[in-house]
C-alpha cells in the first residue's frame, strides 16, 4: 500500500469514528469533542517541536489568546466589554440567534488571527533562542501571559468572562461545538501534512538536524522558524476559540492558559505517539486520552501524581515513541532503502 | 501605577524599605541559583524541578514545625532529607538523562515538577503555609522589619560560606570540578562521575531544600509556588552566566529588589508577571549580546 | 586571470589574549582554485570563520566581489554565494540523502512565496540525482545520511555545497578522513568542480600533495600571520614556509 493511500484510509477511519461515535454514542459527545482538541495541540506542537526540534513549553499561550480574543469579539460586538465584565456575570445579555452565529464564526476566525499576529510578532526574538533557553522562555512567556489577563481588568481578571449562551438546547450545543472541534482537528492535519510536503518541510526538518549547517548553505531559518510556529498558533487560537465557547465560561489560569496541564499533555502526546512523525502525534492524543479517561477516576487524587511519573518514564524510557521506535524497528516501511541501481541510466541488477 | 511611584518619592523612607526587604530575600534566590549554576555546568542538566524542591523543604520545615521541632533545627534536617531524595532521584531519572540532548532532561524535570507539586497538594492542599519561627520585629530608626529575614540572610550566608569552602578544599569538590571541565578526561583520570553526578545533584536537592526552609520562614509556601522559584533561578542563572559566582550573588539580590519594587509600582496581581516578564526580558537582551557577537544563544 | 573574488585586508582577530590572526591579506582569484596552509594552529579556520561571518574581525576588511561582507552575518553570506564545508563534517543527519540534496538548492533570490513551493520539480530532482552519482552516491540517495560512512557524509556535504551553485566554495580540510585509495578521485571531483561548474576553490589543506596538485595560488599562515604567497613552486620552495613546517621554535 502506497503512503499515499494508507494516509488516504487513515483519515477515513478517523472521519468515521468521528461520525460514527457521537450519533451511536452521544453520551461520549463531549469525551470525544476534548480527544480531537488534543489531537489537534500535538499535531500542531508537533511542527515546531517534532519537525523543527524547537521545543515550545508554551504552545498553550495561542489557545488562551485565541479564546479571549473571541471573547471579547463576541461580547464587544453588542456590549461594552468593559462594563459587561465589571459586572462580574451580572449582565445577562440576551443575544439574538442570528448575533451570536455572527459573534460565534467572527470570533474563532479572530481568535486564530490574533493568535497568529502574536506569534509572527514574538516569534523571531524567541525563536532566535536556541535549545534549552527556547523552552524555559517559552514556558516563561505562557506563565506572564496568563498572569497578565489575570491582571488585565479589561477582560475581567482573575474572575474570568461569561461567554454567550448558546442559543437552543444545551445538547445541540455541544453537538456544534463537537463538530467544530472535530473539523479544526482534521483541517489541521490535512493543512499541515500537506505543507510537510513543500520546501517547508525540508526546510524545518534541516533546521532541526543542524541549524547552524542551515543557516551556512543560506536557508532563510527566521522566516521558516516563524512560520512554522505561526501555523501552530493559528489552529491553536481558533480551538481555544472554540473551546472558550463550549466551556461557557473562561478564566485565566484554568481554562484558558492551563499550562500545567493541556500545555505539558500536548507534548506528552506528541512525545507518546512518536515526535516528527505524521501520524504520531494523533497515536499519541489518542491513546493517551484513552487511557487518561479510562484511569482517572480509579486513582482517587493520585492522578496528576500519576501524570508526572508517565511524563517521566515516556521521556527517559520511551523517547522515540510508538512510530518512532517501528521506525528504527522496521526502516523499509518507511521508504529507507538501497536504490540497487548504480548509476542514474545504468539498469536495475535485480531487474535481470 | 504612577500613584504608587509618586508615593515612593514622597516617602523616601518606604523606598528604602523596600530595597532592604528585597535584599533580605534575595539571599534565597541566590541559594537556588547557585544550586542550579552547579548542575547545569557540571552535568548539564537543566533542572526545571529546582523550585519544587525549594518548596518541597518549605514543607519539611512546615511538617517539622508540626512535630514541634524549631524551624531553624528544620534546616539540617531538610538538607539531609533533600539530599537523599536527590540521591534517588538522581538514580532513578537523571542519570538517564545526563548524556541525552537538554530538552530531555528539561521535560523529565518538568515531570517531576508535576509529580512534587501535586503529591504536596495532596498531602497538604493548596492552601498558604508557614513555618512561624517566632521572632519580633527589629526596628532601625523608621523602618520595621522582621527579624527573620536578619536571620534568614545570615543562615543563607553561612551555608553559602560553607559550600564554597566544600567546592574548593574537599576531594569531592575537586572532582566536581574536574568533571565539570571535561567528564571523559576525569573518568580515565579514575574519578568515578557517576558518583560525581550523584553527588552533585543531591547537593543541589540539599541545597534547595534549605534555601525552602528559609523560605517557608521568611515568606510563605503553597504546592504551587515551585515553578516561579525555578523561573527565578533560571533568570538568575541567565543573567549572571554559568560559572560566574559573584554575578549570581548580584543578580540574586538584584531580582530580590526588583520583586519587591514591582509588586508595589505594578500591583500585587501583576507580582508573578513582572518576575516571568524579567525572565523573557533577560533572554532577549542575551540574544542581542549575542546578535552583536553573530552568534547565537545556546 | 581575472580579478580577485574574494579580497582579504589587514584582518586580525583574537580570541581574548591569543592572536589568531594578525593583519593577514589574502586574494581569492576568481575561477581558479587558492589553496591555504599552515602548520595546526595557525589559524587556517578562524580566517575561513571571519570570512563566512562566524564571528566578528577586530580589524580589517573583506570584500566579496567588492561587497564589503565583514558584518553581515552566516546566512547573508551564504545566500550572496560564499559557501563552506565544515572540517568537522556536517549534514543533515535524520533526513535521506535525496531530501539532504534537495534543500540545499540556492537561497539567493527567495520570495516568501517559494517557501511553500514543490519540492519535486522535475529539474531540481534530476541535478540531484545528477550529482549524487558525481560523487558516487546514487545507490544510497534513499538511505538516512547520519547513516552513512564518514567518507561517504564528506562526499554528501560537497555534493550539496555544488546544489547550491555557489560562486566560491570554502573547503576546510577536505581530504581529512578520507580513505587515501579515494583522495585522487576526491582531487579529480574538485578540479571537475572548478571547470564544469565554474566554482571557485578556496581549500585549507594538510596533504602537501593533495595541495599542490590542485591550486594554482598558495598562502601559507604561520602563527596568524601571512608568511608566504605564491604559485604552488614557489610556495614549496620558500625557505620560511619550509622552516615553518619543519623548524623548531
Amino acid at each position: 500500500m502506497s503512503a499515499q493511500k494508507l494516509d488516504l484510509s487513515l483519515y477515513g477511519v478517523l472521519i468515521a469514528a468521528g461520525i460514527l461515535v457521537p450519533l451511536l454514542a452521544p453520551a461520549f459527545t463531549s469525551q470525544m469533542a476534548i480527544l480531537w482538541l488534543m489531537v489537534l495541540m500535538a499535531v500542531t506542537w508537533d511542527m515546531t517541536g517534532g519537525q523543527m526540534g524547537y521545543n515550545s513549553l508554551g504552545n498553550i499561550a495561542f489557545f488562551g489568546i485565541g479564546m479571549y480574543a473571541s471573547a471579547v469579539v463576541q461580547i464587544g460586538i453588542v456590549y461594552d466589554v468593559a462594563e459587561y465584565t465589571a459586572a462580574f456575570g451580572a449582565i445577562k445579555v440576551d443575544f439574538t440567534v442570528e448575533q451570536y452565529w455572527t459573534g460565534l464564526l467572527l470570533g474563532i476566525g479572530f481568535g486564530g488571527v490574533v493568535a497568529t499576529v502574536f506569534a509572527l510578532i514574538i516569534g523571531p526574538f524567541m525563536l532566535g533562542l536556541r535549545g534549552p533557553y527556547f523552552a524555559i522562555g517559552t514556558l516563561g512567556l505562557a506563565v506572564a501571559v496568563a498572569e497578565l489577563v489575570s491582571g488585565w481588568s479589561y477582560v475581567g481578571g482573575g474572575s474570568g468572562i461569561s461567554m454567550p449562551v448558546f442559543p437552543g438546547e444545551a445538547a445541540s450545543g455541544s453537538q456544534v461545538f463537537y463538530v467544530l472541534l472535530f473539523v479544526l482537528a482534521i483541517l489541521a492535519h490535512v493543512v499541515i501534512r500537506a505543507i510537510y510536503k513543500t520546501r517547508f518541510g525540508l526546510a524545518i526538518n534541516a533546521i532541526r538536524d543542524d541549524e547552524d549547517k542551515a543557516e551556512a548553505m543560506g536557508i532563510h531559518t527566521t522566516r521558516y522558524k516563524v512560520t512554522a510556529w505561526m501555523v501552530p498558533a493559528f489552529f491553536m487560537g481558533m480551538a481555544g476559540a472554540v473551546f472558550g465557547n463550549m466551556s461557557g465560561f473562561i478564566e485565566p489560569l484554568e481554562v484558558a492558559f492551563p499550562t500545567a496541564t493541556f500545555g505539558i499533555f500536548m507534548v506528552a502526546m506528541a512525545l507518546l505517539g512518536g515526535k516528527g512523525t505524521v501520524w504520531g502525534p494523533v497515536l499519541g492524543a489518542i491513546l493517551f486520552h484513552i487511557v487518561k479517561e479510562v484511569t482517572w477516576t480509579h486513582l482517587l487524587g493520585w492522578q496528576w501524581v500519576a501524570l508526572g511519573a508517565i511524563i517521566i518514564i515516556n521521556i527517559v524510557y520511551f523517547q522515540q515513541g510508538i512510530l518512532g521506535w517501528a521506525q528504527d524497528r522496521w526502516p523499509s516501511l518507511f521508504g529507507v532503502t538501497v536504490d540497487e541501481k548504480t548509476t542514474r541510466t545504468g539498469q536495475a541488477e535485480a531487474a535481470k | 501605577m504612577f500613584d504608587n511611584i509618586s508615593i515612593l518619592f514622597q516617602a523616601p523612607i518606604f523606598a528604602v524599605d523596600l530595597l532592604v526587604q528585597g535584599l533580605l530575600i534575595g539571599g534565597i534566590f541566590v541559594l537556588a541559583a547557585y544550586g542550579l549554576a552547579l548542575v547545569w555546568g557540571v552535568m548539564n542538566v537543566k533542572n526545571l524541578a529546582q523550585g519544587d524542591m525549594v518548596i518541597l523543604g518549605g514543607y519539611v520545615a512546615y511538617q517539622c514545625t508540626l512535630w514541634g521541632i524549631h524551624p531553624i533545627l528544620a534546616l539540617p534536617i531538610a538538607f539531609v532529607v533533600l539530599f537523599v531524595l536527590g540521591w534517588g532521584v538522581y538514580a532513578a531519572i537523571i542519570r538517564r538523562v545526563v548524556d541525552r540532548d537538554m530538552f530531555t532532561s528539561l521535560l523529565a524535570t518538568f515531570g517531576l515538577s508535576l509529580l512534587i507539586q501535586q503529591a504536596l497538594n495532596l498531602r497538604f492542599g493548596p492552601e498558604v503555609k508557614i513555618a512561624e519561627a517566632g521572632f519580633g520585629t527589629f526596628d532601625i530608626g523608621e523602618l520595621s522589619i522582621p527579624a527573620i529575614r536578619f536571620v534568614g540572610l545570615g543562615l543563607a550566608a553561612v551555608l553559602a560560606i560553607c559550600i564554597v569552602l566544600f567546592m574548593r578544599n574537599s576531594r569531592m569538590g575537586q572532582a566536581i570540578r574536574a568533571t565539570s571541565q571535561d567528564p571523559r578526561a576525569a573518568r580515565v583520570l579514575g574519578i568515578n562521575t557517576d558518583q560525581v553526578y550523584a553527588f552533585t545533584y543531591a547537593l543541589n536537592a540539599a541545597i534547595c531544600g534549605a534555601a525552602g526552609v528559609l523560605v517557608a520562614m521568611i515568606w510563605n509556601i503553597q504546592p504551587f509556588y515551585g515553578l516561579v522559584h525555578s523561573i527565578r533561578a533560571f533568570i538568575i542563572v541567565t543573567a549572571a552566566g554559568l560559572g560566574n559566582l559573584p554575578g549570581v550573588i548580584v543578580a540574586g539580590f538584584g531580582l530580590g529588589v526588583w520583586e519587591n519594587y514591582s509588586g508595589f509600582i505594578f500591583g500585587a496581581e501583576f507580582a508573578v508577571a513582572a518576575v516571568v516578564g524579567l525572565l523573557v526580558v533577560v533572554l532577549m537582551v542575551r540574544l542581542f549580546q549575542m546578535y552583536r557577537l553573530r552568534q547565537v544563544v545556546r | 586571470m581575472s580579478g580577485s573574488l574574494i579580497e582579504v585586508r589587514g584582518v586580525s582577530k583574537s580570541f581574548g589574549g591569543v592572536v589568531a590572526n594578525k593583519e593577514v591579506s589574502i586574494d581569492v582569484a576568481e575561477g581558479g582554485i587558492t589553496g591555504l596552509i599552515g602548520p595546526n594552529g595557525s589559524g587556517k579556520t578562524t580566517l575561513f570563520n571571519s570570512i563566512v561571518g562566524y564571528h566578528p574581525i577586530d580589524e580589517g576588511s573583506i570584500k566579496f566581489k567588492g561587497q564589503e561582507i565583514s558584518k553581515l552575518r552566516v546566512p547573508d553570506i551564504a545566500r550572496l554565494g560564499l559557501l563552506r564545508t565544515f572540517q568537522q563534517t556536517r549534514i543533515y543527519s535524520k533526513m535521506d540523502c535525496m531530501k539532504n540534496m534537495l534543500i540545499s538548492v540556492s537561497h539567493r533570490d527567495e520570495g516568501l512565496g517559494s517557501m511553500f513551493g514543490s519540492m519535486h520539480d522535475r529539474e531540481t530532482e534530476a541535478f540531484a540525482e545528477e550529482l549524487l552519482e558525481f560523487v558516487g552516491l546514487y545507490q544510497k540517495r534513499f538511505l538516512i545520511a547520519g547513516e552513512l560512512s564518514f567518507g561517504q557524509q564528506k562526499l554528501l556535504e560537497f555534493a550539496m555545497a555544488l546544489m547550491n551553485r555557489p560562486k566560491v566554495l570554502l573547503l576546510d580540510e577536505p581530504t581529512a578522513g578520507i580513505n587515501p585509495t579515494l583522495i585522487n578521485g576526491l582531487i579529480d571531483r574538485l578540479k571537475r568542480a572548478n571547470e564544469q561548474f565554474g566554482i571557485t576553490l578556496f581549500v585549507i589543506e594538510h596533504n602537501m600533495r593533495v595541495i599542490m596538485n590542485l591550486a594554482d595560488r598558495i598562502s601559507c599562515l604561520a602563527h596568524g600571520e601571512l608568511l608566504a604567497t605564491g604559485t604552488p613552486d614557489e610556495v614549496q620552495n620558500d625557505p620560511r614556509v619550509v622552516e615553518a613546517y619543519l623548524g623548531a621554535h
